[in-house]
């Protein structure tokens, strides 16, 4: 049957159809999801909040590198650190761990920072009682801005300084227990309490959910994420698996 | 704030925070500011009560809409092109490590008073009733020319000159017809009007490569789209300037650019003090965009036009899109007697943008008469029910000057093309104005795994 003449409604069609023949859609790549699920390795964001100077990027890296540094400047350079904490069952938590960037000193953190964190370790400094209620307001912040499911941890740190020490223990183990938090000391300087606190949120996260990188809940490790992946070489994405819609 | 910085940065825009972000990461000292207490400028992404305290300052959401938190809404409808610059600027700098992607599902185009899809599958390209024969044949012989040029070798120019020839030598060497041409021009090579095809046919031929490359990279659109909205990616960027040392300051008042008596930049005026730095960057609101008499008495931008946008807040898909939770619809200028054509972006609860069951569409088009409202019909007609409409009317601004003479350089608005190719373009402008070289893309260090 002829087409109307002046009926070009069809010529879309075209680009598609030749490019399919141009670009054969190479085939998939392994997949590391069954390996990872079955090794039981699970991927947490956590975040990190609290003052300027209470010893945050401090912590993270006496838990990743377990190293001190007395004259440490404000985070530069900090970019994302992980690290994986395996508990008696043979899990293996990896933590991915997001600092501040010093974006909380002039209140400036942006939504993304809390977005689908699974934990966050809120510092103070023990030597510092207005840290304390800074490290409210950011509990405050989160419960506001974060996921409900999402694990906090309310850690004193600086406990080595016990000779300068302005907030007691009672007292803040009484609000972390008011707000439903976790709650311990902790010197990144000497070490007491790092490893601890890491590993006691590590068997609070929900090992049994299933990976979904936007519920909050764990993902397995190795990026294997529900979305389009731009690392990937081109076309290495054949059409059903890059989008779930 | 007595420290003294190498750039100030004005805005948080995307163009912004992208310079911001490579100039920290180059070691430069920067101190970025915006007056909102968010992040994104004119390229952010609003929560609920954002948007109606941006648009509507005396009335408060319906309830009905849900959660605030839940959505993102785009002030700019602008999707990233997956094999284009911004890709590239993304994965150079390892920001795709903040974000996570989903394609944009599907291309539409308008055409004789309805909309039809641009076939994603071979089976759904063959089984269409609508192929006709001979034109078939003649666009199969334009694509396969375009597919095996190469510029070293002449027997695959076939007697054509990408550099010389226009592309209406092109689409005539190939007997093209009209509506193939505007569908090429337009759905592909994306552009708004009809100028390019007097012009020489080189950047039409590279736009339908990257359309097409982008189309084969992920299969169902060459659209890509952040995550939680677009407001996304210049936060991504903070992140990354912020990694590198780049001061933040939101809610932060801009009173005055402070300049010496030899009219160069020396600082920002800010809450009674002023911070001194060798460069500002910023965008055109901080230089007196709006302002007969400018900013301080200087004209640093003009107007060069308008674009009208209206988002469109829906309780259902688009009709026609096949129940698509996220597309774009092209409206060529030709088939509503225009000169620039209507584009209309659509995302939805699958992209984190809004609750569930709510589409959020926005319609826009480059200005062209008194009545810009008017101008968009043809788009909003084709939305079915619309639950909320905020419409708003918006200048698009220039830099007047290089910027070299005063050390203050100044980014574009963000114009009505559909993506992010010009937002990357100005990037790479005002870094060869402010950095005095070309933006080379260098790889981050790699995460540091213990």
């Amino acid at each position: 049957m002829m087409m109307q003449k002046n009926s070009s409604a069809w010529l879309w069609v075209l680009p598609l159809y030749y490019l399919r023949k141009l670009y054969p859609p190479p085939p998939p790549p392994p997949s590391n999801l069954h390996r990872n699920l079955m090794s039981k390795q699970f991927q947490f964001k956590l975040v990190l909040l609290g003052e300027s100077a209470v010893g945050k990027s401090s912590l993270v890296l006496r838990f990743v590198k377990d190293q001190f540094d007395d004259y440490r400047e404000s985070t530069i350079g900090a970019a994302f650190l992980t690290q994986t904490v395996t508990l008696d069952d043979g899990a293996a938590v990896k933590f991915e761990i997001w600092d501040t960037a010093g974006q909380e000193r002039y209140k400036s953190l942006a939504p993304m920072y809390y977005r689908n964190a699974n934990c966050a370790v809120v510092v103070y400094d023990i030597t510092q009682s207005s840290s304390l209620e800074k490290a409210r307001t950011w509990i405050r912040e989160l419960q506001r801005q974060a996921d409900r499911s999402i694990v906090i941890a309310l850690c004193g740190n600086k406990a080595d300084l016990e000779e300068r020490r302005q907030v007691t223990q009672e007292e803040a183990k009484k609000y972390a227990e008011e707000e439903g938090l976790m709650w311990s000391e902790t010197s990144a300087k000497s070490g007491d309490g790092v490893q601890e606190i890491f590993t006691e949120i590590a068997k609070k996260l929900p090992l049994t959910a299933l990976p979904s990188a936007r519920s909050g809940a764990a993902r397995p490790a190795g990026g294997a994420r529900a979305g389009v992946d731009l690392n990937r070489q081109a076309g290495a994405n054949p059409g059903g698996d890059a989008c779930n819609c | 704030m007595d420290e003294e910085y190498d750039v100030i940065v004005l805005g948080t825009g995307l163009t912004e925070c992208i310079l911001s972000g490579l100039l920290s990461v180059e070691g430069k000292k920067v101190l970025h500011m915006d007056r909102n207490d968010y992040y994104g400028g004119d390229s952010a992404s609003l929560n609920l009560t954002q948007l109606y305290r941006h648009f509507r300052p005396n009335q408060e959401p319906p309830a009905e809409l849900g959660r605030d938190r839940d959505y993102n809404v785009d002030l700019v409808p602008k999707f990233i092109i997956a094999s284009g610059e911004l890709t590239k600027i993304l994965v150079h700098t390892d920001v795709t490590r903040y974000l996570e992607f989903k394609q944009i599902a599907g291309s539409f185009v308008y055409r004789d008073g309805k909309i039809s899809k641009v076939p994603s599958t071979e089976m759904e390209a063959v089984k269409s009733p609508l192929m006709g024969l001979f034109e078939k044949r003649r666009a199969k012989k334009f694509f396969e020319f375009l597919q095996g040029w190469k510029d070293e070798d002449p027997s695959t120019h076939q007697g054509i000159n990408l550099d010389k020839d226009s592309m209406k030598t092109v689409y005539e060497k190939f007997g093209l017809e009209a509506g193939t041409q505007d569908f090429i021009g337009h759905a592909m090579a994306l552009y708004l009007d009809d100028d390019y095809i007097t012009k020489v046919a080189r950047p039409s031929y590279e736009r339908i490569v990257m359309y097409t490359s982008s189309m084969a990279r992920y299969g169902k659109s060459p659209y890509i789209y952040p995550l939680y909205g677009l407001g996304e990616l210049p936060q991504s960027f903070a992140r990354l300037s912020a990694i590198y040392g780049g001061t933040y300051m939101l809610d932060k008042k801009v009173d005055e650019i402070v300049l010496g008596p030899d009219g160069k930049f020396v600082g920002v005026k800010s809450g009674g003090e002023t911070v001194k730095a060798k460069q500002v960057i910023g965008d055109p609101s901080y230089f007196g965009a709006g302002k007969t008499d400018g900013e301080g008495g200087k004209v640093r931008v003009i107007e060069e036009g308008k674009v009208v946008r209206a988002i469109c807040i829906l309780k259902h898909p688009i009709p026609g899109t096949e129940d698509s939770d996220s597309v774009q619809i092209i409206i060529p200028q030709n088939q509503v007697g225009r000169r620039n054509d209507i584009y209309i972006a659509m995302v939805s609860s699958t992209h984190n943008v809004c609750a569930k069951d709510v589409y959020i569409a926005i319609v826009s088009t480059i200005v062209e008469t008194d009545k810009p409202e008017l101008e968009i019909a043809p788009g909003l007609n084709l939305l079915g029910q619309i639950s909320e409409k905020f419409v708003t009317v918006s200048p698009l601004y220039t830099p007047t000057s290089s910027g070299v003479d005063d050390s203050i350089f100044v980014t574009r608005s963000y114009d009505a093309t559909s993506h992010f190719e010009t937002v990357v373009d100005d990037v790479h402008d005002v870094w060869r104005r402010v950095v005095g070289k070309d933006l080379e893309l260098k790889k981050r260090e790699v995460e540091v795994e213990a």
